[in-house]
């Protein structure tokens, strides 16, 4: 069953630079928890270890099936995983006044996270069955924007806009690579800028202070304000080199809020300094830039296309976590892929990377 | 079985060129984010850097205890007690609104007040402390401890607070303490103090504010962004603030309020060789510990517009005609400018006409001849009217300068009323008018335009008793600080001399001693066995000559229209050692209303018996 061909073809080096993230992540999250070893820190340390090696069994089985038999399995994904957004929307567990999360059995997950790949297999479908390529036009794309639109709405009613809006992007993404012809592109630049104030209002109340506190973090120090100038103290004082492993007085002192999820990065760039933070940045952009190398590479649009969308949410998750915890986006809530705690979000990163290598590993059957 | 969907060479070309375009936007990111930490953590890095060094230091303040104030014998008037304040730290709470509700059953609880208020401690500082009550009682303290086990979340602190050992006891004197408003700490004046605060606003708590203050200690905390401790850097121990002794006597003062009690009015007692006060009472008072309870809205616009006005100092601040106490000063001025010779007798039949006026003696039938010695021991009206047409107003009022009337006395409490000397300068400025003979009549028996406070008449007899001299009056012994240094010592300050020939100030000591001590004197009442008082009664109208033609007694008229009551006495003549003056509003005639107040005064100062 197993091609020679894969083993030759195995992509080490996307292997290794999950590897180092991995590496980099735990060696971090042990620095984030340290001050609250007692409270449960280091329960959290061994179980994002857990969830690691989990996360890497469910990487290698995404490797071992031909990723063609998710063009067929696309749409029923997709419909499964709206279903668990309804369900999850009356029988979610709810935490800090959000209902995010489904409970089976021990494990509890989010099935908003499943939703992002969803998105990405149904749209790369939609892509690669337009046989002859051209631009599209916006009324090509009713059905990517229904597809989109429906686990956005229901993920909004969470209510988890950085979710929400996280997957409009990545759907966007997609559909600008595939090529939208200019004018459509004008109309849609036109018709978000109206859509603005409308999602504006449409805001809860907390929603719209983070936005404003990100625009006048003066505003409130001590509120929404609070976390990111306790982020940017963070950041700001590693200086060139860092305080050193372990010696970040920001963590250690507990300043930083979710200093193991959302702000892990602050935490690594107070204790590495500059050069930590860049070299960290450097392995995203990387493995980004690789990705985008496997989708010229597939040739097949199906494995293109998702490796764009796979790409698309790295990047995504990069550039929105840490533009929020420098200050230069409001904070939403998203985690730095591969790098902070949390199970869902892991484990979806690396059945995506699973698929990703997947793709890589079969580029040559086309030829 | 691979159904692989091929691109066309077109759309591959096509495709490759937009990755490239991709790959474009992503290294463009990345350089915005890579510039943006260069910004963070080298352009701005010492700064953030520092930043994180202070964010883990906290002050914490320690309010230093405020001095304690003692009579002149070091009885404690004033101190600090513990007051037991009730925090919540949110955090710690599992169910609040369980928790509310057992704390409202168990002690006097505001529900809505403290959800207010938890509310608006928000979860910004959950580990912080957010105060639902202070100054618990003793009841709510115990039933509160003995339930902490299931209350989690709950602490209690303690905080100095200050305390009038004798609610009520003369309040007027040491004044109460409040808040610090915002514009006072614009102004600069109170470095040592913060938003939050309480300074003294009154009396000796504000004259000696700064003294009584202390320094503030401090506690450099180094905690978490919660607010939780993580350890002590170093510590500052508050410095107490200075201690002070009073002039005033505990023992005197009682008694004044005591007598002063269901009345309107002033009692001032100095050692009139020193200008030491004694005793300073004004009725109706108020109580001090209620203004650091914290007023509510009601209770304080009672006070202030009360029409008994409890927070008026009477005896400094209030102003009312002398009535006869005046005399004494026109027996001096006649003596020294030489109107009147000690022998001469003027005729009183009871009345006495200028121009269209008819004035009146208070004795109906008259005196018959008067020379100056039963002018004052009798008080005829009538020989007064004699002598002050002579002297005319600018002559009594330079007079009436000298013995110190007409200006502040300079207490050391502030907030004192000058009183008013009338001129015909004065007159004319004030009100436009010449000044009209008939005035000066009135003026010379103490009503008209003239008015004084107790505590002017106080000074005034001292100064015919102690030689001319006119001491500033002062309410405090020592000040001391917690260390045992002396700030202040007491002094006796000179506030000018009165520059009487004392032959002069003999005949008047002889006539006042008269007054208490003579078969037909007015103040009778004031008399004691083995001690010779010596005194002046008055009667200051509160409407001018009310009771023309009328034969009313003073229980008949309205008590608002009733005359004050004054008297002044020193004792013992030959040696004084405590001047008194003593105010009854409305209470009526001096002889009767205010003599037996001074009496017992002095009495019990200079400890005889009656």
């Amino acid at each position: 069953m197993l091609d020679r061909r894969l083993i030759q073809n195995f992509d080490w080096v996307l292997l290794l630079l999950l590897l180092l993230e991995a590496g980099i992540s735990i060696l971090n999250l042990y620095s984030a928890t340290y001050p609250i070893r007692d409270m449960g820190g280091a329960e959290i340390f061994l179980k994002q270890i857990y969830w690691f090696l989990i996360g890497f069994a469910v990487f290698l089985l995404a490797t071992t099936f031909n990723y063609y038999v998710l063009e067929r399995l696309a749409y029923p994904a997709y419909f499964f995983t709206v279903g668990l957004l309804i369900l999850v929307l009356f029988a979610g567990r709810v935490m800090s006044g959000s209902q995010r999360w489904l409970s089976l059995g021990p494990i509890s997950f989010q099935p908003s996270e499943l939703a992002k790949i969803a998105v990405v297999l149904v749209l790369a479908k939609f892509f690669s069955e337009r046989g002859e390529f051209k631009e599209y036009r916006l009324r090509d794309l009713w059905q990517p924007f229904i597809l989109t639109a429906i686990p956005c709405f229901l993920i909004l009613k969470e209510p988890d806009l950085g979710t929400s809006l996280f997957l409009a992007l990545i759907s966007f993404s997609m559909i600008l690579i595939a090529k939208v012809n200019w004018k459509s592109l004008v109309i849609l630049a036109g018709a978000s800028g109206l859509a603005a104030p409308l999602i504006w209002f449409g805001l809860k109340e907390y929603q719209q202070k983070r936005v404003l506190s990100f625009l006048r973090p003066d505003m409130d120090p001590l509120g929404a304000g609070y976390h990111i100038n306790q982020s940017k103290i963070a950041i700001g004082s590693g200086q060139i080199w860092g305080k050193g492993y372990l010696q970040g007085t920001q963590t250690r002192l507990h300043f930083l809020p979710e200093q193991h999820t959302d702000f892990a990065f602050s935490v690594l760039a107070e204790e590495w300094g500059l050069i930590g933070s860049a070299v960290l940045l450097m392995i995203y952009l990387f493995m980004i830039l690789w990705g985008l190398n496997i989708a010229k590479n597939s040739k097949d649009r199906f494995g293109s296309m998702i490796a764009v969308g796979i790409v698309s949410i790295v990047f995504w998750q990069v550039a929105i976590n840490v533009g929020m915890v420098t200050g230069l986006l409001p904070v939403v809530g998203i985690p730095l892929l591969l790098f902070s705690y949390g199970g869902s979000s892991l484990i979806t990163t690396m059945a995506a990377m699973g698929i990703l290598m997947n793709i890589s590993m079969r580029r040559f059957m086309f030829q | 079985m691979l159904k692989p969907s091929h691109f066309d060479p077109v759309s591959s070309e096509i495709f490759s060129k937009q990755l490239k375009i991709a790959m474009l936007v992503v290294l463009m990111a990345f350089g915005i984010l890579i510039l943006r930490l260069w910004t963070l953590q080298i352009v701005n890095g010492p700064a953030y850097r520092a930043k994180s060094e202070h964010n883990r230091i906290r002050l914490h303040d320690i309010p230093p205890f405020r001095g304690m104030i003692m009579d002149r014998n070091s009885e404690v008037l004033v101190d600090n007690r513990p007051s037991y304040d009730l925090y919540v730290i949110p955090e710690e709470v599992q169910n609040r609104s369980e928790l509310l509700d057992r704390l409202s059953r168990l002690g006097d609880l505001d529900r809505e007040a403290a959800e207010r208020i938890l509310d608006k401690a928000g979860s910004g500082y959950p580990f912080k402390p957010v105060c639902l009550k202070t100054d618990m009682s003793r009841d709510e303290l115990a039933s509160i401890e003995s339930h902490r086990f299931d209350l989690p979340g709950l602490m209690i602190r303690v905080r100095p607070q200050r305390h009038y050992f004798y609610e009520g006891l003369a309040s007027h004197v040491l004044g109460y303490v409040g808040e610090i408003s915002e514009a006072q700490l614009m102004s600069g004046q109170f470095p040592k103090n913060r938003a939050g605060d309480l300074i003294g606003k009154r009396g000796v708590e504000w004259k000696w504010q700064a003294q009584l203050n202390g320094i503030r200690g401090g506690e450099q905390v180094e905690v978490d962004a919660a607010g939780r401790k993580i350890a002590m850097v170093s510590r500052k121990d508050p410095i107490s603030g200075a201690n002070i002794c009073l002039t005033i006597d505990k023992r005197l003062q009682e008694l004044a309020e005591k007598s002063l009690q269901g009345k309107h009015g002033a009692v001032v007692a100095i050692n009139p060789l020193n200008g030491e006060v004694l005793a300073l009472a004004s009725s109706p008072s108020f109580n001090p510990n209620v203004f650091i309870r914290g007023l509510d809205k009601k209770t304080w616009q009672d006070m202030v517009l009360s029409k008994e006005f409890p927070l008026q100092n009477r005896a400094i601040s209030g102003q009312y005609p002398p009535g006869s106490v005046f005399k004494i000063v026109m027996a001096l001025a006649a003596l020294e400018e030489g109107v009147i010779s000690p022998e001469e007798e003027i005729f009183c039949n009871g009345t006495y006409s200028l121009g269209k006026g008819t004035y009146r003696c208070w004795k109906k039938w008259g005196h018959g001849k008067v020379n100056l010695h039963r002018a004052l021991v009798e008080s005829c009206d009538v020989y007064f009217y004699v002598v002050g047409k002579r002297l005319g107003v600018d002559r009594i009022a330079q007079y009436a300068k000298r013995l110190g009337l007409g200006k502040e006395t300079g207490l050391d409490l502030g907030e004192e009323s000058s009183g008013l000397v009338p001129t015909t300068e004065w007159k004319l400025k004030k009100w436009g008018v010449p000044w009209q003979p008939g005035e000066t009549i009135s003026t010379s028996i103490g009503q008209s335009f003239v008015l004084t406070t107790p505590l002017q008449m106080a000074n005034l007899i001292s100064s015919v008793f102690n030689g001319g001299h006119i001491y500033r009056p002062q309410t405090t012994k020592w000040v001391k600080k917690s260390d045992g240094e002396t700030l202040f010592e007491f002094e006796a300050i000179s506030a000018g001399e009165a520059g009487i020939k004392p032959e002069h100030l003999e005949l008047v000591k002889k006539a006042l001693v008269g007054v208490v001590n003579q078969p037909h004197g007015t103040g009778s009442k004031a008399r004691l066995k083995d001690i010779i008082v010596a005194g002046k009664t008055g009667t200051a109208q509160v409407i001018a000559l009310k009771k023309e033609g009328g034969s009313k007694r003073e229980e008949a008229v309205p008590f608002k229209f009733r005359d004050h009551a004054w008297f002044v006495a020193i004792a013992p003549a030959s040696n004084p050692e405590i001047a008194v003056a003593v105010l009854v509003e409305h209470g009526g005639h001096g002889g009767s209303a205010a003599a037996p107040i001074a009496k017992e005064i002095i009495q019990a100062y200079l400890q005889v018996p009656s």
